[in-house]
């Protein structure tokens, strides 16, 4: 079962069923649900990301909603000023980056570890919170865009076609950018963890002294980890600001990192098709808690998820895996361990 | 003149309030390893307790002191319990059930109580200093605070149960063998970590408006002045506090709030990133 | 049960759910369907509560006489639990999903302007109704609320008269505070006053302190406070405990709106003015019976009605009025019908719709403070929504769509 899970077999499988929803669910549901799953492809962008840097770098990064912040913001402040969409997209994913890539350098190579550099991560995503709150005043602008503190950024032009600003992406043709884009991001993160390079990764997360001792900088690869989930949560960023048509400073609170973490942790940490599970999981199930009046919002989730951990504690597709194992797996003698 | 006193005063005022919201994260991260992401929750119910108990009838001091402590030691002794003990040893597991439980614990008070609750107010007065007043509660604080300090030293160096809980925190296996149960050391400095937490909302009640969402504003400072401080509880916490305080409240002073909080976490960042096992990686180090 | 059977029946659960999300709801077909978006969790809960408690009274009172055009109404609910996104999906899925007739909600400005643009897109009429800055133009949104040249211009004026010229501005940091603020500066201004100086704080600040040192050392004669949500009570109590209240009094445009005056002590606000639409104390006809029901369905120990729970309540009345002139629920008649001048006799008094601007005019009222209630200073009837006329005709200009940020 785990080699079937590792191998590249296993990739092709999700991305075909990928490709099938994709293309059938549009056909089966009305214009409002198609919305819903939209956000949802898009959080699971997100969700990825973090699922990345976390199940496969081992780095716990608190803040992963910074960088998704920064790529709303970047995206709104760009469009708002440009007019056109193609370059505002690129900078979404750009800048992020180099954030990150400034961020982790700082991190990594000052030798930080495990819970500190959390910290780390949590401060700098509320230091931007804190610092793009405070923008509410007219004077805070750049070019034509007022950053709108609190209020945030209304009114987001949606992504057009490139070269044609008139020509916005219709709700359909969205939902197919995004489910697309999660497609191949997640075959591109399959096929790098298959890699050299992902096999120095996975290694420096399971033993850093010993990659290193065996002559790979974990450093530097931890860093282009970090950078590429960077990247990632920016583009979902700007996804976000386009569903919703605006973005805020909420965008890079507490409670959006502590939202990744959980989808994370529900979907199963160590694998990637899991987060995105656990992220569509429990942004339907908080969607569908806030529609009735007999329970408090707050309380049920909280429930859910406590009830979930001590019951499932590895998580759904792990689980899962573990569940099909039992069924479906190759019967072992007592001389032979796998 | 006037102005350097009231600063100063308003500065160990913060530094204060950094070291009550922390101490009770401190015992439970400290000791245990355990990243409690509901305690700003456990903050949030001992200002309520406080606020009960002072509606009861009972004097003000005693519900701050004795009663929110009491009752949400209580309360974490359950939790400890139900949810803590099957979970030790992962990290990233406490991390989700804690913060279930913080959404649950704010539903459960939301529903319960619902969000206009009568609050207490500030109890004594005030005095001035020159122009300016400074209620007298401010002062409190900052002499409970130290109190506080104090008497975590002291049940930790001098008391035998302190030696039992450093004792198994560092090697659980050998207080096994030696005929102490590490799992009623495990709850017990859970509960103690909970009551501090609680000693610290009944405190921060007259000062605060009190509703069920609270503890969100005090959550991430208790963890970067903890995490900040290192792995000693009591010289961390302390001279965590006593960094960020400062530089919280005289960027607070110079320009406003907001980049008060915004210096506190640049000085976080930084001083993390040249002391990477917090203070007392470095400083004091082997220190309680 | 062990981890397969939950498992098991959780996926169990999950499938049936999401084939029953997307059928149809238990409503009746005919039903008229009124879409409530509000927080109702989080920390803008403590104004959201109120509001959705005065909307389903309303809707109980309109089917008890009969319903509308001859139909039941039903409320669809939704909890945005404080979140911008929420709002948004909320929105969308009045308007796509379940197409209801009309919207009520938003609490702050952010929120409003989160909804706004997917109801206009979305071709679902947008009610409004919380006090707010002022200067929405939009055909299809209206606006209940005060503004501040129905409230603030009442508020200064008499407070400059009673406790002097120099005033200290605390807001806070987001729309409603920076825009407000300007107002009180212009009216400060215009009476001969002047503004000491203006300090904004995002909603999540608690630590007041260093302000009030500020604010004693730069000895104004009173203190303007349009501070908002449940961190910013924290000013009030440490106000309170530095004994501030009786040295320097207050004015505010947006206490009680939270029902602070029940969470704090009286020695923490008494005093303090304020100036809005509705309190529980205006003796109108109509304001006891509303108390009376009110109470009856909610509990005699409810806090205090507040004036955005009394914008909600008077908001559907005016579009259920609305409903009947036009005769019918499409979304273009009943426009029509709110602009040609619809009036209601309301517990807060006398309130017409502006046809020109989409807003309301309004009875206001000046209070005071006084140990957890609010009474009444003095009364201005039917004061008009200055700010937003001067700058919105929708009449002459339909395809207008903004908030204008009116310059002072």
């Amino acid at each position: 079962m785990t080699a079937f899970r590792d191998s590249p077999w296993s990739a092709v499988l999700v991305m075909l069923l990928g490709v099938m929803a994709t293309l059938a669910i549009p056909k089966w549901v009305d214009d409002f649900a198609l919305i819903q799953i939209t956000i949802y492809v898009v959080m699971a962008i997100l969700a990825i990301s973090q699922a990345f840097i976390w199940g496969f770098s081992g780095i716990l990064c608190f803040g992963q909603a910074s960088f998704f912040g920064l790529g709303a913001y970047t995206y709104a402040l760009s469009v708002i000023n440009m007019g056109e969409s193609t370059l505002p997209v690129l900078l979404a994913i750009a800048l992020p980056g180099l954030f990150a890539l400034l961020l982790g350098y700082f991190m990594f190579y000052g030798r930080l570890s495990d819970v500190y550099m959390g910290v780390i991560t949590l401060t700098v995503s509320l230091i931007f919170f804190n610092s793009v709150n405070s923008t509410a005043g007219p004077e805070w602008r750049i070019g034509n865009a007022p950053l709108g503190g609190f209020n945030g950024i209304p009114s987001i032009p949606s992504i057009n076609y490139p070269g044609n600003p008139e020509d916005t992406l219709d709700p359909l043709a969205f939902f197919y950018l995004s489910a697309f884009s999660l497609i191949a991001i997640y075959g591109g993160l399959r096929w790098l963890i298959s890699s050299r390079i992902g096999h120095v990764i996975v290694a420096i997360k399971e033993n850093e002294q010993r990659a290193t001792l065996l002559g790979f900088d974990a450093r530097a690869f931890k860093l282009f980890a970090f950078t590429l989930g960077g990247c990632i949560a920016g583009l979902a960023g700007c996804f976000f600001a386009n569903w919703g048509s605006f973005t805020s400073p909420t965008i890079f609170s507490l409670a959006q990192s502590a939202q990744i973490i959980v989808w994370v942790i529900v979907g199963g940490l160590g694998t990637l098709v899991g987060p995105i599970i656990g992220c569509m999981a429990i942004q339907w199930l908080t969607t569908q808690i806030g529609t009735q009046q007999t329970f408090n919002s707050n309380l049920v989730l909280g429930v859910i998820l406590v009830v979930f951990v001590l019951l499932v504690p590895k998580g759904i597709i792990p689980s899962l895996g573990d569940v099909l194992q039992k069924l479906f797996g190759k019967k072992v003698t007592k001389g032979e361990e796998a | 003149m006037d102005l350097a006193l009231i600063v100063s005063v308003q500065v160990l005022y913060a530094v204060a309030t950094l070291v009550i919201i922390s101490a009770g994260l401190a015992v439970i991260f400290g000791m245990m390893r355990v990243i409690n992401l509901a305690h700003g929750e456990f903050l949030m119910l001992g200002a309520y307790s406080a606020i009960f108990a002072t509606k009861a009838g009972i004097n003000i001091w005693i519900a701050m002191l004795v009663v929110a402590p009491i009752c949400v030691g209580l309360f974490g002794i359950v939790v400890e319990r139900l949810i803590i003990r099957h979970l030790y040893g992962r990290m990233v597991d406490t991390m989700l059930a804690t913060w279930g439980l913080s959404l649950l614990c704010v539903g459960l008070v939301t529903s319960l109580i619902g969000n206009t609750t009568s609050g207490v107010s500030t109890p004594e007065g005030n005095f001035s200093i020159g122009a300016y007043s400074v209620s007298f509660y401010t002062s409190a604080l900052i002499v409970i605070a130290v109190l506080l300090l104090f008497a975590i030293r002291w049940v930790l160096r001098s008391t035998d149960w302190g030696l039992i809980a450093r004792g198994t925190m560092q090697n659980p296996a050998m207080a096994d063998v030696l005929g102490i149960s590490p799992t009623r050391v495990y709850s017990i400095t859970f509960a103690v970590g909970a009551a501090l937490s609680g000693l610290a909302g009944g405190l921060l009640a007259p000062v605060s408006g009190v509703v069920p969402t609270m503890g969100a504003s005090f959550i991430a400072k208790a963890f970067i002045t903890v995490i900040g401080g290192g792995s000693s509880i009591l010289a961390g916490t302390a001279s965590a506090s006593a960094l960020f305080g400062l530089i919280n409240q005289l960027a607070t002073f110079i320009t406003t709030p907001v980049f008060g909080e915004v210096a506190l976490f640049i000085a976080a960042v930084v001083m993390l990133r040249m002391l990477p096992q917090g203070i007392t990686g470095r400083f004091f180090k082997g220190s309680l | 049960m062990d981890r397969r059977k939950f498992i098991q029946t959780t996926a169990g659960g999950i499938a049936a759910g999401t084939a029953g999300m997307y059928g149809s709801s238990a409503l009746a077909a005919d039903d008229i369907k009124v879409g409530s978006i509000h927080d109702l969790s989080g920390g803008l809960d403590i104004y959201g509560k109120p509001m959705v408690d005065a909307l389903t009274l309303a809707i109980e009172e309109q089917n008890a006489a009969g319903g509308l055009l001859g139909k039941k109404v039903a409320l669809i609910n939704y909890d945005s639990q404080s979140n911008m996104q929420k709002y948004t999906e909320y929105a969308q899925m009045a308007a796509l999903k379940d197409k209801v007739a009309v919207v009520h909600g938003g609490i702050t400005s952010a929120s409003r302007e989160v909804i706004r643009p997917v109801l206009t897109k979305n071709k679902t009429l947008y009610f409004y109704n919380t006090q707010y800055e002022g200067g929405v133009c939009d055909r299809n949104t209206f606006c209940t609320g005060v503004t501040p040249a129905q409230t603030v211009q009442k508020l200064i004026p008499y407070s400059m008269k009673k406790w002097g010229k120099k005033v200290y501005v605390i807001a806070a940091d987001y729309n409603y505070g920076q825009i407000t603020s300007q107002w009180v500066k212009k009216y400060v201004t215009e009476g001969g006053g002047s503004v000491q100086a203006i300090e904004f704080f995002p909603l999540d600040v608690t630590n007041f302190g260093p302000t009030i040192a500020k604010i004693e050392a730069a000895k104004p004669d009173f203190v303007v406070s349009a501070l908002v949500g449940g961190a910013h009570m924290s000013f009030y109590r440490q106000w309170g405990a530095a004994g501030m209240l009786k040295k320097i009094p207050m004015a505010s445009s947006t206490f009680s709106v939270g029902n602070e005056q029940v969470v704090l002590a009286p020695e923490e606000c008494n005093g303090m003015v304020l100036s809005y639409n509705y309190f529980e104390k205006i003796a109108t006809p109509q304001n006891k019976a509303f108390l009376a029901a009110f109470h009856k369905r909610f509990g005699a120990d409810y806090p205090n009605v507040t004036e955005l729970a009394m914008g909600t309540y008077q908001g559907f009345k005016l579009w259920a009025e609305a409903v009947k002139k036009a005769g019918s629920i499409d979304r273009v008649k009943v426009i029509e019908a709110l602009e040609s001048g619809i009036s209601i006799d309301a517990p807060s008094g006398k309130v017409t719709v502006d046809g020109a601007s989409h807003h309301c005019i309004l009875d206001v009222s000046l209070a005071e403070v006084k140990n957890k209630k609010l009474d009444i200073l003095q009364t201005f009837s039917q004061q008009a929504p200055s700010d937003t006329s001067a700058v919105c005709n929708l009449k002459k200009n339909p395809a207008d769509n903004q908030q204008y940020v009116i310059k002072v």
